[in-house]
């Protein structure tokens, strides 16, 4: 993916997500986790999902966890992604506890490369000027 | 709380005129031939109908264009699960007395729409979701699939996904309704392109144009109309997540839920139950439905649709349409299974009727595994 040329659909930024993609941008994964029942959640928002305290902190996380699920995307749903296909759409279990989507990178696109458990680490992809995501790839 | 099983019955089904690909009739076109037709199958008119029940549209430009102003008003939008929910709707509103006649419609130009309905860009699901690629439903669901395979086993879960998609085939065939009517063998099946690893082109439903509606009325009006009433003997609704990441269990679906509690509305358990539909936005979603409903446990389901029996002739009458694989599917199907049962339940089906149907169970599913719905319907 590269700067210039990027097509691909852009999260729309809410005031309660600003902080998390300014943190991917800098290339460090941030979580929302919760003060009062100590769990960190995905994705942020000012209340905690778990047990609707309030009292709620920015946490940065390792970057570790393990492999969900994932697909392989042959068809592209929509016309930006069809230089990318095929391509790994995945969730990861975050070391913190949180699940959350990405795509895994650096790993063939093929079910007999990609395990249901293996460990991953994250990556940020530079995608605009504005915009990184976090992605993941094998450990 | 008072039961409201039973405290109203559908009285009238229809598609829409055309269905399938249809580039000269809009979604709205769809609604009202639907309504016009499943008014017509009750022996009523427009002028009956008090009650209007939605997805998809604000209730308000639909009632506008089909010339109705109601006195209920229901736009209950979980996706294609919305139109299963909507007749439990209907019935709480008729048994409190809020209408007498429940019009639901629905209506989609899912294949021939000249502007596509964009999702709401300032949604979680779509601003954590859509930059990775994870649009459109084939996408999301086969990352449960995934899953359930690594829980329960790829070749199990496999041969699953092809026994669902050829029986569902062999029933389409006996619909002269159905897009999708040439033979399918398991070869056809495991040969077909991949659109999203585990899915094969053959896992997912199609996208075609069609409409439909439903007709509920109250228990004294129904046994005045000429065809027999359809009760509702249960119903029940339930959504525990939105986007596909945020699902607690991707091998459980809000149909374990729903599946007890309208069984338990109804008094009866699964084994009454003469005729099952099950919203089959892909193979998957059949199996993980199957299990969420209690008709069988966690990672049985292969065991329970092995050897064809959920095809024509089988002991397990399953998606007798042809369901959303092969029947239609325009986007939200969940209302054509309703019709389907209804159908079958008056025994009107011709080729493909189902032997002895009395019972009928209907289970919508709405968003990535999101939403469910379930009825349970009966015949005296």
């Amino acid at each position: 993916m590269t700067t210039d040329a990027y097509r691909g659909p852009l999260p729309v930024k809410q005031p309660e997500s600003d902080y998390y993609w300014e943190k991917a941008q800098a290339h460090e994964l941030w979580l929302r986790r919760c003060d009062a029942c100590e769990q960190a959640y995905f994705y942020p928002r000012d209340f905690c999902p778990h047990c609707g305290s309030r009292d709620v902190s920015w946490v940065q996380a390792s970057g570790r966890g393990t492999l969900h699920t994932f697909a392989i995307v042959h068809r592209a749903p929509v016309p930006a992604f069809r230089d990318h296909v095929p391509f790994v759409v995945a969730m990861v279990d975050l070391e913190e506890g949180p699940r959350i989507p990405t795509n895994l990178t650096g790993v063939e696109p093929d079910p007999a490369h990609i395990q249901v458990g293996m460990a991953v680490e994250v990556a940020f992809a530079d995608v605009t000027d504005d915009i990184t995501l976090p992605v993941f790839r094998p450990a | 709380m008072t039961s409201t099983s039973k405290a109203a019955a559908i009285v009238g089904v229809a598609e829409s005129d055309e269905i399938g690909l249809v580039p000269h009739k809009s979604a709205l076109a769809h609604h009202a031939e639907a309504a016009h037709n499943a008014l017509e199958d009750a022996g009523l008119t427009r002028n009956d109908v008090d009650g209007l029940l939605t997805a998809g549209y604000v209730n308000y430009d639909l009632a506008d264009y089909l010339g109705i102003a109601p006195r209920y008003t229901d736009t209950t939008t979980v996706g294609g699960a919305s139109f299963v929910i909507h007749v439990g709707h209907a019935v709480n509103a008729i048994a409190n007395g809020l209408c007498e006649v429940a019009l639901i419609t629905h209506g989609q130009a899912g294949r021939s729409s000249r502007v596509p309905i964009p999702r709401d860009p300032n949604l979680p699901s779509a601003m954590y979701e859509m930059p990775y690629g994870m649009i459109g439903m084939p996408i999301n669901y086969s990352m449960a699939a995934t899953r359930y395979m690594h829980q329960y086993g790829e070749d199990r879960a496999r041969q699953a996904m092809a026994e669902i998609a050829v029986s569902t085939r062999k029933w389409a065939q006996l619909n002269p309704k159905a897009m999708m009517r040439d033979p399918m063998t398991f070869d056809d099946y495991h040969n077909s392109r991949w659109i999203a690893w585990p899915f094969h082109l053959l896992d997912c439903c199609l996208v075609t144009d069609a409409g439909a509606a439903i007709v509920v009325t109250t228990p004294e009006r129904a046994r005045s109309l000429p065809k027999p009433p359809v009760w509702v003997l249960g119903h029940a609704e339930h959504h525990d997540h939105a986007g596909i990441t945020t699902m607690p269990d991707l091998t459980s679906t809000p149909a374990r839920v729903t599946g007890p509690a309208a069984l338990g509305m109804a008094g009866v358990s699964h084994g009454d139950i003469d005729l099952t539909m099950i919203y089959d936005s892909f193979t998957y979603t059949v199996l993980v439905t199957l299990e969420s409903l209690g008709y069988c446990g966690p990672g049985e389901g292969p065991d329970f649709v092995a050897g064809q029996r959920t095809a024509p002739g089988g002991d397990f009458p399953l998606n007798t349409s042809g369901g959303g694989l092969s029947y239609t599917h325009p986007g939200m199907y969940g209302i054509f299974p309703v019709v389907e049962a209804v159908r079958q339940l008056r025994a009107e089906c011709g080729d493909r009727q189902a032997p002895d149907v009395s019972l009928s169970l209907v289970n919508g599913t709405g968003g990535a595994l999101s939403a469910t719905g379930t009825i349970v319907l009966g015949v005296e």
